[in-house]
């Protein structure tokens, strides 16, 4: 293991070594670098030009300059050394543009890749498991959309049309009766497909899952909740039981009761903890990303400790399925916080609540939880311009590798054992076609990467796509390499934990 | 072949073979099928990649005959580059019902050049590149893919080193710096993209070398006295057809997107000329007033690239010989 990661390591060295050298001769070659001060006729242009020269040492040959980036990258790695990339051609430090840079692209980025690997492949594996069914074939279809899609129109569109409808909307958000008709005829047919069976069945899916709809957007548009909308005490409680019954399910099934029962005490013992905890998430000065990152570790091992004392004969499926409660809980919890910052974070806003530029509303003073929803309200779009296209990938890839594992010897074997459904599909068929997404997960980071510099771009975000954008436009390679070096490191260290989770997840695989 | 050799092989006894053997042919009356015959009869049964190819072949001969190419003259009225006052606002004439198309069906730019025939420009010069780079890269896939699979050596490590390099850049990053030295000529940035996107398909291609030159056939192939170029061209590189034409098809669907958005970055084509992509980032900000400068070129790059994509999909399900949901 030791030896492949440092083998691993040695040769990505070299690589990055290579490819670095060519971006920086290809970039350093690919316009004039006195471009823009050609058109230029003041007095002091020679200054100027020799200002340039000087930052740039675009008096040296390419190895040579070449060299100069690369001892001052070097020393990032070397401690007791602050970074030096250099400085573009305006004669500001790359690294402090990166740096604030670095942050914004990898929201975006994290928040692309999580949200599309969750949603792609709980889709793709419900679409493996009715295959050939209308939901397959739309999903299907969609997939193949998405894929065709050019991710600089859909965020063009998103931003000019879905953004400004909404924010329209929200001057007065209510759901008129037709509006929710037809979102509760589309509700009832995709909860139909999804839950699939015999005819009568889905039909009784379909009218309940319409019928629902139309009832919620009808009450929550008379109560105005999307104006002031928020969960309270007794939803978070209701919300928190259910999750404990569908995290129970997809666990272990209900008829462990242990592990119900361990779900159910997390969920009641957070109902209560609520209470407490509300007034300190409130509280501005003790409101911030460390503190809530306490309290997430706080109800992980609360709720470990409740899975471990009651788990009983499947003691490690209560703490799994209690843990994962846990966290639900948590997250309702915020979401609750963020929720409650609407209204007054649409104040502030002036109503146009989804925002279509920047990472950050400018000058914006609030509390923790309307600057958090600042910050979501600017990553919104982008997140899903981005999103749509791995989505794709990953709901089709998903789909086949389920598709793959359900024919094989050992479900039949699980089956013929007797084993329930819900065993065989989330326990022998699930995790093994998880398996082969760890290689993808590493491959697709490249193209999320791509995808943002085209969002950063459209949505004018001061990320590293814009630097990189700006800097390539200019023949100026500072910044370029300054994104490609955080790229290429990044991707490196994504491919080596991708390998090494596939050696861990499947044992036929020897590494080194 | 094997007909000649059939007398020598059974020593004719007294019994004739004739009669039993048109008694078989009359009660089997299944005719092998070849290996093309199947494949386009499977593909000829996949409804969307029919209707993917048809809906392709319509934007290439609209693109084409419309305004003309290669000095040709095309039926279309109005040139891409001729500006003129607004007809209807600027507005398209196009209505479905009743059917009308006008003289500006896709409406006018700000200075009046017709819409329609710029984005036919633009379709002509995307579909162009788009085809190039699948031709670029696939050639090259396919030479530098063999070569490495089937004599290993430098060459198969020099490949590896390359893809390692590549895997460690973002597609869209080396393409933006390289469409940079294409001084914005369609064909110069398509031979670029082309030199840039064939590692994934040379790794393929390798991988099926690797696998094939090691059966039977290939060592029988052998035993006989074939070359190494009748090996390759005769034996091996037929047997892989089908993921060169299946990725081939999919690099085609890719270079669209990834032209598109080096246009649209303004790191693809570049003014005086035009691309699908170029049109939508010349009009990005016009998309309050005049939205049909925004859709109609949009929409034919997704018509495109969706109909490509279902055509590769028809020819991998084709090709797939674990299809057996379409029997032959």
């Amino acid at each position: 293991m030791a030896v492949f990661v440092v083998r691993r390591l040695i040769v990505s060295f070299f690589i990055l070594l290579v490819s670095t050298f060519l971006i920086f001769v290809l970039v350093a070659h690919s316009g004039d670098p006195y471009g823009d001060l050609r058109g230029d006729h003041s007095p002091n242009l020679p200054q100027k030009m020799a200002h340039r020269t000087a930052i740039l040492h675009l008096d040296e040959p390419d190895p040579q300059r070449y060299v100069r980036w690369l001892g001052g990258a070097a020393k990032c790695v070397v401690p007791g050394m602050t970074c030096d990339l250099g400085r573009t051609v305006h004669d500001q430090d790359v690294t402090a543009l990166l740096g604030q840079a670095v942050a914004s692209t990898l929201w975006l980025v994290t928040a692309a890749t999580v949200l599309a690997v969750l949603l792609g492949i709980t889709v793709g594996i419900v679409s493996a498991l009715r295959q050939y069914s209308g939901f397959d074939y739309t999903v299907t279809f969609s997939a193949f959309l998405f894929f065709s899609l050019p991710v600089f129109w859909v965020a063009v569109l998103l931003k000019q049309y879905l953004a400004i409808n909404i924010n329209n909307w929200y001057d007065d958000p209510r759901v008129g009766p037709v509006a929710a008709l037809v979102l509760a005829l589309l509700s009832g047919l995709t909860w139909g497909a999804i839950v699939g069976g015999p005819g009568t069945r889905r039909w009784i899916v379909r009218g309940i899952a319409a019928v629902a709809t139309f009832g919620l957007l009808m009450y929550l548009s008379a109560v105005d909740w999307f104006a002031r909308p928020a969960l309270g005490p007794a939803l978070i409680v209701v919300i928190s039981c259910g999750i404990a019954v569908v995290v129970t399910e997809l666990v272990s099934g209900l008829r462990r009761r242990g592990v119900l029962y361990a779900c159910l005490i997390t969920a009641g013992i957070g109902s209560v903890v609520q209470f407490l905890v509300t007034p300190w998430l409130q509280d501005a000065k003790w409101a911030s990303w460390t503190n809530v990152l306490l309290l997430a570790v706080v109800a992980v091992v609360v709720a470990a400790a409740v899975g471990y004392a009651l788990g009983g004969l499947d003691r490690g499926q209560a703490v799994r399925a209690s843990v994962l409660t846990g966290l639900g809980i948590g997250s309702v919890i915020v979401v609750d916080e963020i929720l409650r910052a609407v209204p007054a974070y649409s104040n502030a806003v002036g109503g146009r609540i989804v925002a279509t530029i920047g990472s950050q509303t400018p000058d914006f003073t609030g509390t923790f939880w309307q600057g958090v929803l600042d910050q979501i309200t600017h990553l919104v779009l982008p997140t899903l311009a981005i999103m749509l296209i791995s989505f794709a990938t990953y709901s089709r890839y998903s789909r086949a590798t389920m598709l793959e594992t359900m024919n094989q010897d050992y479900v039949r074997t699980a089956r013929s054992k007797g084993l329930t459904e819900r065993t065989v599909v989330m326990r022998h068929a699930f995790r093994n076609a998880l398996i082969p997404l760890t290689t993808l997960a590493a491959y697709d980071f490249g193209n999320i990467l791509g995808g943002a510099v085209i969002t950063e771009t459209v949505f004018a975000r001061r990320g590293m796509g814009t630097l990189f954008v700006m800097g390539l436009s200019q023949t100026d390679p500072n910044p370029v390499m300054g994104f490609y070096i955080v790229t290429a490191v990044s991707i490196v260290i994504f491919n080596m934990i991708s390998d090494i989770a596939y050696a861990y997840l499947d044992p036929r695989i020897r590494l080194s | 072949m094997a007909e000649t050799e059939t007398p020598q092989a059974v020593p004719a006894g007294p019994v004739p073979r004739q009669p039993a053997a048109s008694l078989l042919e009359r009660e089997f009356t299944v005719r092998a099928m070849t290996q093309r015959e199947l494949v386009t009869r499977r593909f000829l049964r996949h409804r969307g990649a029919l209707f993917g190819l048809a809906v392709f072949l319509c934007a290439l001969i609209l693109a084409y005959t419309s305004i003309g190419a290669l000095g040709l003259p095309g039926w279309w009225a109005q040139k891409y580059s001729t500006t003129g006052g607004l007809t209807n606002g600027g507005g398209p004439t196009l209505s479905l019902w009743p059917l009308r198309i006008g003289t500006h069906p896709f409406g006018q730019d700000d200075v009046g050049r017709d819409y329609f025939a710029l984005t036919m420009r633009g379709t002509q010069r995307s579909i162009l590149i788009a085809l190039t780079v699948g031709l670029v890269a696939t050639a090259t896939g396919v030479v530098v893919g063999a070569v490495s699979g089937f004599f290993r050596g430098w060459v198969e490590g020099l490949l590896m080193r390359i893809t390692d390099v590549f895997l460690t850049v973002p597609l869209l990053l080396i393409a933006a710096v390289v469409g940079r030295f294409s001084s914005g000529g369609p064909l110069q940035l398509a031979m670029l993209l082309g030199l840039l996107v064939w590692t994934s398909l040379a790794r393929l291609v390798r991988g099926e070398f690797l696998s094939l030159r090691e059966k039977e056939f290939v060592e029988a192939a052998r035993a006989m006295g074939a070359g190494s170029g009748r090996i390759i061209f005769r034996h091996i590189l037929p047997n892989s057809l089908g993921t060169i034409i299946v990725n081939a098809t999919l690099t085609i669907a890719q270079a669209i997107l990834l032209e598109t958005s080096l246009s649209f970055l303004g790191f693809g084509v570049q003014s005086p000329d035009t691309s699908l992509g170029k049109l939508i980032a010349d009009y990005e900000s016009a998309f309050t007033t005049r939205p049909w400068l925004f859709w109609w070129p949009g929409l034919f790059i997704v018509a495109i690239a969706l109909s490509v994509n279902f055509v590769g999909d028809g020819l991998r399900d084709a090709f797939d010989p674990k299809q057996t949901r379409v029997r032959a």
